[in-house]
């Protein structure tokens, strides 16, 4: 190990960094819309509508209609495999529809969980094999970056060392080939928010999973400068009785950032985990006007909080889609300002923006 | 590993995390005046003066008899154990005279190297028994920091990944027992500039070494906020054929610091390694110039850069006192202003401060 063989040459670090720079340029972070197939028949079951693929081209285009208000927003779109080949009623296709927003085109990469047996139920990710071929396609196919998300569970037993360590390794795996096909790979360590642990407990995983990630990212020689860290925030779990502030949800997550992200990392853009529209917005904000020094972009890369509005003015009718896309583009709106530190809040708690988007253990 | 069992009390933490401010406040760094008594006698011979304890207290006293104003340069001073309990000529102990002048006061902790079978020549430090008593001690005498200095060697065969891994170890353990007992541990992982290894090398080896010790510090709980972190610079072996400037020194060590240092810590502070003392100043500033982002203060902790001037001024003779005084608080100011990126060559340096201070394979 004493020496280096380089992974990549200057210019494959200079791309890559300049890629992950666009995605979370100020005021900018990403819409989440690489809902598998499985995870958009919950979604579109939500609202009475058959999972067809028709109808899941007809949503993501009420999406990705959005005018051109997103660009200031929306500085990276991830796609799942299904959307990267569709397109819209016109014919265009839909990652040229966001390219020409001056949108960064991203994809899901991983393959889901699969168990890792003697645990408690815990798992890894899996999507390694091939994985450089089809970064190679994706990346001539119009992707400059790619997702793969990592799930812990917080329990009395859990998150083991055995599954912290595993997903860390098959995180840096994935991100080492990523870069060696020109894509920056967002690094997603989800920590479940299920469980009535409280604010510290969180805190405490999530500084030892993020130091394990960033131990391995070494190991396998990662350009730290040339990816991204999606994290969850820290909160209690979802039934704990104690109920905490936006800003100490703010002061506990960026502690932890800053004990365990280098400032090499350029953005860290936060899952919203089954927080409502309103409760990630208020705390993305929070997080931003904490008073603690943040070396790194901190922004969002939502689905479920930046869409549920839209699917429920969408409801699977034409008719509703321009109004459907208007919710869209409020929400991105809102969490560009929430990026910056300006978002006042609505005061309007109901709707479908205060409604809990919690679903207990959620897999993709 | 899933419940946390707190090492620290909030006041604890902010009693360490205070300290450690206080050492590196705006403007100030470190001088290591912990020589050993066998280091001492290396010093004192260039000199031509005898290695007897009272000349070494004779030393020290120029150094911390000096103007209260030397507060602006210095906010910390490491000392060895034979020199805590050493006294002015007052018959003050030092650590009241260097605390007087609001100086935080620190004590060398470790025991010098050990071998490391099966290795190429590599070590590991000792020092942990019976650690806890001797901090508690010292804590009592007037210590308020302990440092710890691990040594790795780069050739082409090291450092190999049991040291990086024993000595990050040992480091982690110490700074967890520091902690305990209210010092603030200076984390030291030492590579020496012998060899002719590039800055590229230099930087490689680097980053593995302090992703290796930010991992064990995560593993052993040590809370960052009240840590320091001494390291070399990156540089070039010193038989290396080729020259860098002091840029080039500033951009890739600040690089690889972003990479592998979270923003907690408060502060790194250099060790010198050798360089003269004008090099020593000339790559502290360019460090503090250099366009990358430092969300950590960078300064000094000087051993012989401060002190080399002071000692050829001195020679052994009390009437030598005020030069020997003035040659050390102008190498203290001038480290001053190069920790805020001010230090502006005067295009005059004098023999003893570009005198190249390195000495092979050095071990104090």
């Amino acid at each position: 190990m004493t020496h280096q063989y380089p992974a990549l040459t200057a210019e494959q670090k200079k791309e890559l960094s300049d890629i992950a720079l666009r995605i979370v340029a100020p005021g900018k972070g990403i819409l989440a819309a690489d809902e598998s197939v499985g995870s958009m028949a919950k979604r579109l079951n939500q609202i009475g509508v058959e999972n067809t693929e028709e109808n899941r081209r007809l949503y993501r285009q009420v999406l990705f209609s959005a005018d051109s208000r997103v660009k200031k927003c929306i500085g990276g779109v991830i796609f799942f495999h299904e959307t990267m080949y569709q397109k819209a009623d016109d014919g265009t296709p839909f990652v040229q529809m966001i390219k020409d927003k001056g949108i960064v085109v991203g994809i899901k990469v991983d393959k889901g969980v699969v168990p890792l047996a003697g645990t408690d139920g815990e798992t890894t990710t899996q999507g390694l094999d091939g994985l450089s071929e089809r970064c190679a396609q994706y990346k001539k196919d119009g992707a400059d970056f790619a997702k793969w998300r990592c799930v812990l569970k917080i329990s009395d037993n859990t998150p083991s060392a055995l599954a912290i360590m595993e997903n860390a390794n098959v995180l840096a795996r994935y991100a080492s080939i990523c870069q060696q096909n020109g894509i920056v790979p967002i690094v997603e360590p989800e920590i479940l928010p299920d469980g009535d642990h409280d604010l510290k407990r969180c805190q405490y995983v999530t500084e030892k999973v993020l130091a394990a990630v960033y131990k391995a990212l070494s190991d396998h020689h990662v350009y730290l400068e040339g990816t991204l860290l999606k994290p969850n925030m820290v909160t209690p779990g979802h039934s704990c009785p104690t109920k905490y502030s936006p800003e100490e949800i703010a002061m506990a997550t960026v502690t932890a950032l800053r004990r365990t992200v280098p400032p090499a990392v350029p953005g860290v853009t936060f899952l919203s985990g089954g927080q409502s529209e309103e409760e990630a917005s208020i705390n993305l904000n929070a997080i931003n006007t904490c008073p603690l020094p943040r070396p790194w972009a901190l922004t969002f890369s939502y689905g479920r909080a930046l869409q549920a509005s839209a699917l429920s003015a969408w409801r699977g009718q034409r008719d509703n889609a321009s109004a459907a896309t208007e919710e869209f583009v409020k929400r991105a709106e809102v969490n560009g300002l929430a990026a910056l530190g300006k978002y006042e809040g609505s005061g309007d708690e109901s709707g479908a923006a205060g409604q809990s988007l919690y679903v207990a253990n959620h897999a993709y | 590993m899933t419940h946390q069992f707190p090492a620290l009390s909030p006041e604890q933490k902010k009693a360490l995390s205070d300290i450690a401010q206080r050492i590196v406040a705006s403007g100030k760094g470190i001088l290591a005046a912990d020589e050993s008594v066998g280091t001492m006698g290396n010093r004192l011979q260039r000199i031509n003066v005898e290695n007897t304890e009272e000349n070494r207290r004779a030393f020290r006293e120029i150094l911390f008899s000096s103007d209260a104003s030397i507060n602006q340069s210095i906010g910390g001073v490491i000392l060895f154990h034979e020199t805590l309990y050493q006294k002015d000529s007052s018959g003050k102990p030092f650590p009241a005279v260097i605390k007087e002048k609001g100086i935080v006061v620190g004590i060398k902790l470790d025991k010098g190297t050990a071998p490391l079978a099966g290795t190429n020549g590599e070590t590991t430090i000792q020092g942990l028994d019976g650690l806890a008593e001797r901090c508690a001690q010292y804590k009592k005498d007037g210590a308020d920091f302990g440092k710890w200095r691990a040594v790795l060697k780069i050739t082409s065969t090291t450092p190999s990944q049991l040291a990086i891994q024993e000595n990050a170890n040992a480091l982690a353990r110490y700074a967890s027992i520091c902690q305990q007992h209210g010092l603030v541990p200076i984390v030291e992982p030492e590579i020496l500039p012998d060899g002719d290894h590039d800055l590229q090398r230099c930087q490689y080896v680097t980053e593995k070494v302090l992703a290796a010790v930010y991992k064990a510090l995560n593993d052993h709980h040590v809370y960052l906020e009240g840590t320091l972190l001494k390291p070399n610079m990156v540089t070039a072996g010193h038989s290396c054929p080729k020259k860098y400037t002091p840029q080039d020194v500033a951009i890739a060590t600040v690089t690889t610091l972003l990479r592998t240092v979270p923003a907690a810590v408060p502060g790194i502070c250099f060790l010198s390694g050798g360089q003269s003392e004008e090099e020593a100043s000339l790559n502290l500033n360019a460090m503090n110039q250099c366009p990358l982002p430092k969300p950590w203060k960078l300064t000094f902790s000087y051993g012989r850069a401060l002190q080399a001037s002071a000692l050829a001024a001195w020679v052994g003779k009390s009437e030598n006192k005020k030069a020997a005084q003035e040659a050390f608080r102008k190498r203290a100011q001038i480290n001053s202003l190069a920790c805020r990126g001010q230090y502006v060559v005067s295009g005059k340096t004098d023999a003893a401060a570009m005198q190249s201070l390195f000495t092979a394979s050095y071990t104090y």
